[in-house]
């Protein structure tokens, strides 16, 4: 596929398109962040900057690229752990090698599968009925998504269930944003630390904004 | 103080077998033994008693050849890191302690018979591309080619790699990143390596994927179990290698 044959090659591709959704995931929470203002200007903010987003041609482009690696993140992991499964002859009768890495590394299918589960829902409640569905219109005559976002922040089953989501997105980030820069070649000893460093920074980060808005709006709403 | 061990020691007659586990008792054992002489022990018994001798593969015994390597207790070459099992001593087990040891397993390497593995997969690897096509003859004088200190450095800890296959064992993917990483590793870095650069990256890769190694996680499980501590970062270096060969194709 498109030169994509080796399994290097393949890594190559999980990299990319892995570190792509790395910088989605920072757009999209600076995005959210709006959530956080006073409630009537957020409002109104909000549903402006929604509208914006689904009007401009760039941004446009910039989802379908978006939804393109979403799809070959998913496929490649499933190919290339398909490809290595083990057979009855190869697994381990006695089986105590976990000693020697972390239980995340070896459990990125699993930690993905939670996150590809979390994006389906995620689409059909907010970007299916803010691109297809019947929205109240707000002051300004957007679409009014805050009301709908705000809904569903103040019901104790969807965040718990968008935390354990969020919880699964920082385990895969802190093995996944390092891993993908050794895929691509960064061997320097001394910049492969600071990577690895940024990775668990970023990855904090990304899980503490994340997590914040949901838990702010279902305590102070 | 004498020791006392049972060994749960995995019997295959041969590779079609399906194989199982056997249990076998030691007595009267040295702790100052190594956990090869330990098998040694336990063969003189067994023949002795007229059973067949368990099969292991083995050599220099000092840790150098990567000869010897079974799982021992669930973990490539035994408990302690960065060790050979023929370096694993019984000290590092109780009086009464059961053992369990398996064959390293990957479709790469097939089990032949107990303990056995067939790991020319390595051989075939190396045969792709792990060398540098020079003339034959005498070897030319050292110094005619200046590497600096630390190039040579990086390369010797590369080239520490004595293949013994833990780090396919270990690999949740059984992959041989680790192994092929440092040959590239170590010949990219050297003068003589350098002409054959990417032919050699480009053939030891497409070779890999068809002797069925997994590809890498970089889960770095390789390096905690591998007998020389070869660095995970030469598994990067692959990467950067590959791709830039494949850029200039």
């Amino acid at each position: 596929m498109l030169g994509f044959s080796s399994t290097i090659s393949r890594k190559y591709l999980m990299a990319i398109t892995g570190l792509f959704l790395c910088l989605f995931l920072v757009i999209h929470l600076l995005g959210n962040f709006q959530l956080l203002l006073p409630e009537d200007e957020a409002q109104l903010q909000y549903n402006a900057y929604s509208a914006f987003l689904s009007g401009n041609i760039l941004v446009k482009i910039i989802a379908y690229v978006l939804y393109i690696s979403i799809i070959l993140h998913s496929i490649d992991a499933i190919y290339l752990s398909f490809k290595s499964r083990k057979s009855k002859k190869t697994r381990y009768r006695y089986d105590a090698r976990k000693r020697a890495s972390k239980w995340y590394s070896r459990q990125m299918m699993l930690l993905g599968v939670i996150l590809f589960a979390f994006l389906v829902i995620h689409f059909y409640d907010f970007w299916y009925p803010f691109k297809f569905g019947e929205l109240t219109l707000d002051q300004q005559g957007n679409k009014d998504l805050y009301q709908l976002v705000i809904a569903s922040f103040q019901n104790i089953g969807y965040v718990a269930w968008y935390s354990v989501a969020i919880l699964a997105l920082f385990f895969h980030l802190l093995h996944g944003f390092f891993s993908a820069f050794r895929s691509l070649g960064l061997y320097h000893p001394y910049y492969a630390q600071i990577i690895k460093l940024i990775g668990v920074i970023f990855s904090l980060l990304i899980c503490i904004g994340y997590l914040g808005i949901p838990i702010y709006i279902f305590i102070s709403r | 103080m004498p020791m006392k061990l049972q060994l749960k020691i995995w019997r295959q007659k041969n590779s079609d077998d399906l194989g199982k586990f056997n249990t076998y008792e030691l007595k009267d054992l040295n702790p100052a033994m190594s956990f090869l002489e330990m098998l040694d022990t336990l063969n003189l018994q067994l023949i002795k008693n007229k059973e067949e001798p368990v099969e292991f593969d083995h050599d220099c015994r000092e840790g150098i050849c990567g000869q010897c390597g079974v799982m021992i207790n669930g973990i490539a070459h035994g408990k302690p890191k960065n060790i050979t099992t023929c370096q694993l001593h019984l000290r590092e087990f109780k009086d009464g302690d059961t053992i369990v040891i398996e064959p390293f397993r990957a479709k790469a390497f097939p089990v032949l018979k107990d303990l056995k593995v067939d790991r020319s997969a390595f051989d075939t690897l190396i045969a792709s591309g792990g060398y540098i096509g020079v003339e034959t003859g005498q070897a030319p004088e050292a110094n005619t080619t200046p590497i600096p200190q630390e190039i040579a450095e990086q390369a010797f800890d590369a080239a520490a790699c004595i293949g013994c296959g833990a780090c396919v064992a270990t690999c949740k993917n059984e992959s041989a990143a680790l192994f092929v990483g440092a040959k590239i590793s170590h010949l990219a870095a050297l003068p003589q390596g350098k002409a054959e650069r990417e032919k050699r990256v480009l053939n030891m890769v497409n070779r890999m994927d068809e002797l069925k190694f997994g590809h890498c996680t970089n889960t770095g499980a390789c390096q905690v179990e591998c007998p020389q501590d070869i660095s995970v970062l030469h598994i990067a270096k692959l990467n950067y290698e590959y791709l830039r060969a494949k850029l200039k194709k």
